[in-house]
């Protein structure tokens, strides 16, 4: 191989660095972060009493069912409950 | 079979039989490249850059059952990090941008992650020693001390291991037909 072939495929292998841990871990457990929103949001539409607790407290409802109480997936929380008492 | 081994297509029936090792794998292939088009191609800040690499992911996860190619996954992840970017450069400036990927500059950027992500999907296929120290040397920016240090070799088989393994990836890429010249046809 060519000292120009080289440098070339070594500049390639730069373009794609490591996307920060964090957000790849995130991305990783959105499968098991979903199936726990969804269980939250049943529970949580069982009555109203429970709604308003959860509506009372999202991030620690989420923390509770094991999901990571950030922005998005407050926001998330927030939307589905709304979503869900629009339906009912 | 590793999961890292399959075929894009193989890896998408993986996760839609419900394979959470298979997702992971998903994310880890095509993570650096999203990330890549997020912030080295349409220069997104920190904020919206993972916003957007979620909302990404979080796409993929839901259309699983609905592509149409599980081999197609590719082009359709690059379409959909493209897209969410202008999204979010359009709501930043909150006019009407001209759509940036139109941009030669853009274009060819864009081009070039192509290409980078074929070598790394044939750097996958390569064995443990080549992955590992291509990727401590290249892209994660380790010096030979540091790497000889953490694989417990000498400094000095360290450079020519890379010299060995860069010579692996090319015939790698060679035998998959994704030799990365800059002339390559797509």
């Amino acid at each position: 191989m060519s000292a120009h072939e080289e440098e070339r495929l070594a500049a390639l292998l730069r373009e794609l660095t490591p996307a920060p841990a964090g957000w790849v871990r995130a991305a990783q457990e959105l499968p098991a972060a979903r199936a726990a929103m969804d269980a939250l949001v049943e529970r949580a539409m069982a009555s109203e009493r429970c709604r308003r607790q959860v509506l009372s407290g999202l991030e620690e409802a989420l923390a509770q069912a094991g999901v990571v109480p950030d922005r998005r997936s407050v926001t998330e929380l927030r939307a589905r409950l709304a979503e869900r008492r629009e339906e009912g | 079979m590793r999961y890292a081994e399959k075929t894009d297509g193989e890896l998408v029936a993986s996760c839609r039989a419900g394979e959470g090792a298979a997702w992971a794998e998903l994310v880890e292939r095509f993570s650096r490249y999203v990330y890549a088009v997020a912030v080295g191609v349409y220069r997104l800040d920190t904020h919206d850059a993972e916003d957007v690499f979620q909302e990404v992911f979080a796409r993929t996860y839901e259309h699983l059952d609905r592509l149409r190619d599980d081999a197609a996954i590719r082009p359709w992840i690059g379409q959909l990090a493209r897209r969410l970017c202008i999204d979010r450069l359009r709501m930043a400036t909150r006019e009407q941008v001209r759509d940036p990927i139109d941009a030669p500059d853009v274009e060819a950027e864009l081009e070039r992650l192509e290409e980078a992500l074929d070598v790394r999907e044939a750097l996958a296929g390569l064995p443990e020693h080549c992955r590992t120290v291509l990727d401590r040397f290249f892209t994660r920016d380790e010096s030979y001390r540091t790497i000889a240090a953490a694989l417990g070799i000498p400094a000095g088989t360290v450079a020519s291991r890379i010299s060995r393994c860069l010579g692996r990836l090319r015939e790698a890429l060679d035998g998959s037909g994704k030799g990365a010249s800059s002339s390559r046809e797509r």
